[in-house]
């Protein structure tokens, strides 16, 4: 699967939930949210190797 | 994860209120809280003349979407800072929502006015650029307010813009901003416009939600001077505590408002500038202070954009 994060694209082969993902990428459900195939999708959504999937920021200061 | 209310799958889970909602019914679930805040808090009544200070970010301009849809009909103001793309970029999402809602919007130009962005000016004024950006934001934005007649000025401030201010506020014991955070700020007759604050129970997770599955086109990058900014080191220190205590932020929030109930702020005498008129505690404000140090003596003004998009009118006052 393709991930969208920060402007960067990472390539992922195995099939997870999302919470694994952003574990992966360090990231917390309080401060990304993530979009697949254009879609908001919660944490115990299982990823598929042809989805696209984007890493959303949500925090902004200032 | 199945939505609590229709039982279809979930698009998000809201841990603070221990429920998942598909994205349809969490639409609703977001207007309602803040049509139910602008109720509570009588943030804004039938006879008020709102208008929506905006940014381009996913608050500012949700909360413009939202208060158009509940049927609060409200323009928009947006201070443009001259940072280049990112000003231009901003700027580009607010012509397209404003299109979208068929509302007005006015902007003050800095670099048209000053002729230095605002990086150039903060370094004239020996400041940092926020607090800079804070000074001029807070005056052009009044002055809108003030020459057209809007006497409630609305801004995208949520519960996380909140909850670190408080937080910052709490450590260094700031006791002059300390018993201010409040969903409204009361304005001064024909000096100052009532400020309120609709998302002030709303999370930035759930706005940048909102935005995402309403399609507001919002600007994703961050002030490219906001980058070191201590509310970042705030939130990020809340939303620690909430990955694993849900609910803090809210009851941070909600146990302050409860507690300022009785406390009675320290009231200083205030006055208004010999120049414009904007409550200052010295004979002259911030503002007119900046204006003379460049030389501007009439060329403050104010582009309005109509919801077709062209300029309508250039005011110069």
């Amino acid at each position: 699967m393709k991930i969208e994060l920060d402007g960067h694209t990472y390539e992922i082969e195995k099939s997870m939930e999302v919470s694994r993902l952003l574990k992966q990428f360090s990231l917390s459900r309080e401060t990304h949210l993530v979009i697949v195939n254009d879609r908001l999708v919660t944490e115990d959504y299982r990823l598929g190797r042809d989805d696209r999937v984007k890493l959303i920021r949500v925090v902004s200061g200032g | 994860m199945k939505c609590r209310v229709c039982g279809q799958d979930a698009h998000i889970s809201l841990r603070s209120y221990n429920t998942a909602l598909c994205s349809q019914d969490f639409i609703s679930f977001l207007e309602k809280r803040v049509f139910d805040t602008i109720q509570k808090y009588n943030l804004i009544g039938n006879n008020d003349t709102p208008i929506v200070a905006v940014s381009g970010g996913k608050d500012s301009l949700s909360v413009w979407h939202i208060l158009n849809k509940l049927g609060y009909k409200a323009d928009g103001v947006y201070v443009d800072l001259g940072i280049g793309e990112y000003s231009q970029e901003s700027l580009a999402k607010i012509k397209k929502t404003a299109e979208g809602l068929q509302r007005k919007f006015f902007v003050f130009p800095i670099r048209k006015i000053f002729e230095k962005g605002i990086d150039e000016i903060a370094k004239v004024m020996r400041r940092v650029p926020c607090s800079a950006c804070g000074m001029i934001k807070r005056y052009a934005i009044n002055k809108v307010c003030m020459d057209n007649g809007y006497n409630v000025l609305i801004t995208g401030h949520n519960l996380d813009d909140e909850a670190a201010a408080l937080l910052g506020n709490l450590l260094y014991w700031k006791e002059e901003y300390l018993w201010k955070k409040s969903p409204f700020l009361d304005g001064h007759e024909g000096h100052l416009s009532r400020k309120v604050k609709p998302l002030f129970l709303c999370s930035e997770r759930e706005m940048a939600a909102y935005a995402l599955i309403s399609g507001i086109d919002y600007i994703h990058d961050e002030c490219p001077f906001s980058i070191n900014a201590k509310s970042l080191t705030y939130k990020n220190i809340l939303n620690n505590l909430e990955e694993t205590s849900p609910g803090t932020k809210l009851q941070f929030i909600k146990g302050y408002l409860k507690t300022i109930k009785g406390i009675e702020e320290k009231k200083r005498d205030i006055s208004y500038c010999t120049t414009c008129g904007y409550p200052c505690y010295g004979g002259t404000c911030s503002m007119c202070r900046l204006l003379h140090r460049f030389h501007i003596k009439d060329r403050i003004g104010f582009e309005e954009w109509g919801s077709n998009l062209d300029i309508t009118q250039k005011m110069m006052t």
